[in-house]
């Protein structure tokens, strides 16, 4: 077990995660009874108020929260335990972080930041909600490094040797997450803030859209990796293999730094303002990110396969009936890589150039994010609250815990299953994203979209409301582990940090050389962006005035 | 380093597939000229009632088989009166904002294009078949946001 302080820290940014997904899965069930017109909410309330929070709580906070206690344990884990100014500064980046937080949900619930968490100027919050916004950014800077620092006392103690692979890997997350800030961090003070508080009178908008888009998509990568850290790292030691190749795996990762940033374009794909040269450009280093994902895909299924055989499995697909189905730890993270294959499918149409005509801004969108970030991200991390929780309070994950694990992922499942698949097929129908419910003054076009049984509003408030219910059982499962179960006091019931074998005699050490990768990434990032940027700039119509439409 | 030689096949295969892939988004991209809604007219947000085209918002015909219409996206509404145009003619839209972002979407057809203040998006294309399409706003811009919507006829 990890040092009692490192513990303490580690809860501390998961008590902050799961209360930011109370909160946000509450706001998801009202979003889909309103959408339902089933719902009327009381006048102080509105459903982009709703919305905003759902989003920035769930997206933002839960993710990010639940990030850092993940890494906190694992770095303490694999490199030591850590010193007391990573302490301080990791104590000091979570108060910052959670400051912030709590700034922007204030704003938010007193109805001066309805703008949603993508924030697009011309709206204009109240100047203290990107002040909120702009302190979760540099609380998540220090708490960054913070690790950064416990890193380079571990590379200093042990020269010449490769990082442990988990280690490796969150470090890989940080850098790629330290320049992706970048964009949202310049846009937010020298754009957001000075406007917001009436310094300067007008914002270059499609700028400021550019620079949101430059964190955007990144910020889908910061979600995704802890995650595909899971996959390479924890699931091999549940299935009792080691690490399928450390040298794939610390490779598919730096890819990572290189194509999750210079991509932002893909989202602006149907607006003015960028040349179809830049957008096209952007959208062939969009799809690079492909090959490490089919590296990991590979990796997945060879770790399945080996262990399958290990246990006796013959033929060609006999291994997977041996897969450990009955271990919760494994089944939630399967189900979750299971969702990904859809999602990733998605978001490859999404960044199809001329084809995110059909989908930009509909519910398909929508659905898109569920099946990402909500499900492939949040389902594995569901799967490392499970036992990281005990592990960290020292109590035990009890059978009926292990129990009702099992119907909060299936629910889970089948909520989302239900939900997504009705935005897909509403999305290709036409519905817009983020609207309230609308008939539009009883269209026709607009009552069919609704007519079919898979698009109706009942199957996506029915997909809601099991999700919402799977929620709960969570929230009570993360309470008990927190707080009520039994101690674990003898070794077996000690519950495990599942932390696989990697053989990295064979690595080569230039993975490890950061400023190979850090230099690749901004080459790519001034190819993609220099040029646009600049002529945003110096050929930027007359700006806008802020609106408060809301 | 080392790949596994499934992992060599495979990802020789996929990286294949996605050049493949590519060329075929960019070719038909670039030389059929098929992109998506853009532009990189701007215009002052402020002086938009006093700038043609959208000064005199509506259809206007160009030629004899191309018709311009021009647009004006504020919350929560569109400057358009009697938005008709024929079918099997080259229509060009065109839509700026007075105020935050819109969008320009119509139903049942591939035109969805952002709408950013102090740009104009512009966007080509046929109908196939008469009827009464319904146009709708899919960015959030506020309250009205899901009230924000009209109608295009093409006879």
């Amino acid at each position: 077990m990890i040092a009692q302080q490192d513990r303490k820290l580690a809860l501390s940014y998961i008590s902050v995660a799961y209360i930011a997904f109370l909160i946000g899965t509450l706001m998801g069930l009202l979003q889909v009874f309103i959408r339902n017109d089933k719902l009327d909410l009381p006048a102080w309330l509105d459903y982009y108020q709703i919305l905003t929070a759902h989003g920035v709580l769930l997206a933002l906070i839960y993710t990010t929260f639940f990030i850092f206690a993940f890494f906190i344990t694992g770095m303490s884990k694999s490199l030591g335990t850590f010193g007391p100014k990573v302490r301080l500064w990791s104590w000091v980046g979570f108060w910052v972080t959670l400051l912030g937080t709590v700034m922007a949900t204030v704003l938010i619930v007193i109805g001066e930041a309805s703008v949603l968490y993508t924030f697009y100027a011309p709206l204009k919050a109240n100047g203290w909600y990107y002040v909120g916004l702009a302190l979760v950014i540099i609380g998540t800077w220090i708490a960054s490094f913070a690790l950064i620092g416990h890193y380079r006392v571990w590379r200093k103690n042990n020269k010449g040797q490769l990082s442990p692979l988990f280690a490796f890997m969150t470090i890989t997350t940080i850098i790629m997450w330290l320049i992706a800030c970048l964009g949202v961090v310049a846009t937010v003070l020298f754009q957001y803030i000075p406007w917001a508080f009436g310094w300067t009178d007008t914002i270059n908008v499609e700028l400021s859209r550019s620079l949101f888009w430059f964190f955007g998509h990144p910020l889908v990568y910061f979600w995704l990796l802890p995650a595909y850290i899971a996959w390479y790292v924890i699931v091999p030691k549940i299935l009792n293999v080691p690490v399928f190749s450390d040298s794939l795996a610390r490779l598919a990762f730096v890819l990572f730094i290189l194509f999750s940033i210079p991509v932002g374009f893909h989202h602006q794909l149907t607006e003015p303002g960028i040349t179809n040269f830049w957008k096209f450009l952007q959208v062939v280093l969009t799809f690079m990110v492909i090959i490490p994902s089919l590296m990991t895909a590979f990796t997945m299924f060879a770790n399945f396969e080996i262990s399958g055989r290990k246990k006796g499995a013959t033929g060609l697909f006999g291994w997977f009936k041996k897969l450990p189905w009955k271990d919760i730890r494994f089944t939630s993270i399967f189900i979750a890589m299971a969702f990904f294959i859809p999602g990733g499918a998605g978001g490859i149409i999404n960044a199809s150039f001329q084809l995110n005509e059909v989908v930009h801004n509909t519910l398909w969108v929508v659905g898109h994010f569920h099946i990402t970030v909500g499900t492939p991200v949040a389902m594995t991390f569901m799967g490392l609250t499970f036992w990281l929780i005990p592990y960290l309070t020292g109590r035990k994950f009890t059978k009926s815990m292990k129990v009702l694990a099992f119907v909060q992922i299936i629910t889970w499942s089948i909520g989302m299953l239900l939900m997504s698949t009705a935005q897909h097929v509403l999305g290709l129908l036409g519905a817009p994203r983020r609207t309230a419910y609308s008939g539009y003054n009883g269209h026709p076009s607009a009552m069919e979209w609704f007519d079919g049984i898979l698009s109706s509003h009942v199957t996506m408030a029915v997909g809601g409301s099991i999700l919402f219910v799977s929620a709960m059982i969570l929230i009570y499962i993360v309470v008990m582990s927190m707080f009520l179960s039994p101690k674990a006091l003898k070794v077996e019931d000690q519950v495990e940090f599942p932390m696989a074998e990697s053989d990295k005699s064979h690595t080569p050490k230039w993975l490890e050389n950061w400023w190979i990768w850090i230099g690749i990434a901004f080459v790519l990032i001034i190819i993609a962006y220099a040029i646009p940027l600049s002529s945003m700039i110096m050929h930027a119509p007359p700006g806008s005035e802020g609106f408060k439409t809301w | 380093m080392h790949f596994h030689k499934f992992e060599k096949i495979w990802l020789v295969f996929g990286i294949i597939s996605l050049i493949v892939f590519l060329s075929v988004v960019g070719i038909t991209a670039f030389s059929h000229d098929h992109h998506p809604a853009g532009g990189m007219d701007t215009i002052d947000p402020e002086k938009v009632n006093e700038t043609a085209p959208f000064d005199n918002p509506g259809v206007t015909q160009l030629d004899e088989d191309t018709y311009q219409v021009a647009i004006v996206a504020m919350a929560f509404g569109y400057t358009a009166p009697e938005l008709k145009v024929p079918a099997g003619k080259e229509i060009i839209f065109k839509v700026t904002s007075t105020d935050v972002v819109h969008s320009f979407t119509i139903d049942d057809t591939k035109v969805n294009m952002m709408v950013v203040p102090g740009q104009i998006t512009t966007r080509s294309y046929i109908f196939d078949k008469p009827g009464k399409y319904l146009i709708l706003c899919n960015e959030y811009c506020g309250t009205g946001h899901h009230y924000m919507f009209t109608e295009i006829e093409v006879y």
